[in-house]
């Protein structure tokens, strides 16, 4: 199972632009490898990364097979008040992981 | 001038060399790359520049190549490898509360050229590439 890891600061000052580190772990099989036997590994990759505050969207991402394993993602926004940054991930099997980060606006 | 058959040909030919040049000389990208970039932009003009796109030089590993970019006024930003089996890297839309700009890891499968296309506010497109020499290809196997 995908586990995510998300690294969001504690507290901001209104309007503070910030930066957002996360990362997933996750094979990423493009479906471009074989195994061993030589058999085509079929392709099973994390399709969407978003993320979103109080509701609202901050980013979506779509991804493709040429992004690496444990898929990466570093973004920054303006903190407009206290809320709670949302963190979604797509498996290409149906699977969404997701976690959830309050920033406070002092 | 007089308009001479040989003046005429002149002419035509300077404007032939006029028209193919930029395509030719700008951006020599594959097939596959065009029509990934034609179906982002709907077929508008590409224009080039206003786009910070950082990639290492020389990767050692292709298969985890740090890139990231920063695309100010940007609403949307394609990036593609023009050298892998599929161009397709990954497509960011931004909100208002982002800024247009990130960074992530990706595979290269061979020395080539990494493209990011941005769609700005007033819905005009822009580009840039650069490129990278990797060592170890990141999609084999």
């Amino acid at each position: 199972m995908a586990k995510p890891r998300v690294k969001v600061p504690k507290s901001a000052t209104a309007g503070e632009v910030v930066t957002i580190k996360t990362l997933i772990d996750h094979k990423m099989d493009s479906g471009q490898r074989k195994d061993k036997a030589g058999n085509l590994i079929p392709r099973k990759i994390i399709n969407s990364f978003s993320a979103s505050f109080n509701g609202e969207e901050v980013i979506n991402v779509k991804l493709e097979p040429a992004i690496s394993t444990n898929p990466y993602f570093q973004f920054s926004f303006k903190v407009p008040e206290t809320g709670d940054l949302a963190f979604k991930w797509v498996d290409d099997d149906g699977t969404v992981t997701e976690t959830k980060k309050t920033i406070t606006v002092e | 001038m007089k308009l001479t058959r040989r003046n005429a040909l002149a002419l035509g030919g300077a404007a032939i060399a006029v028209t193919l040049v930029p395509v030719n000389a700008t951006f020599a990208a594959t097939d596959l790359t065009m029509a990934d970039i034609a179906a982002f932009t709907g077929g508008a003009e590409v224009g080039e520049g206003g786009i910070e796109l950082t990639t290492p030089e020389i990767a050692e590993n292709g298969n985890t190549v740090p890139i990231a970019f920063s695309a100010p006024g940007a609403k949307r930003v394609l990036i593609l490898a023009d050298g892998n089996p599929s161009p397709g890297v990954a497509t960011f839309s931004f909100s208002e509360l982002a800024m247009a700009e990130g960074s992530t890891r990706i595979r290269l499968a061979t020395t080539q050229d990494v493209i990011a296309v941005a769609e700005m506010a007033d819905g005009t497109f822009t580009k840039v590439s650069k490129s990278v020499k990797v060592t170890i290809g990141g999609c084999g196997g």
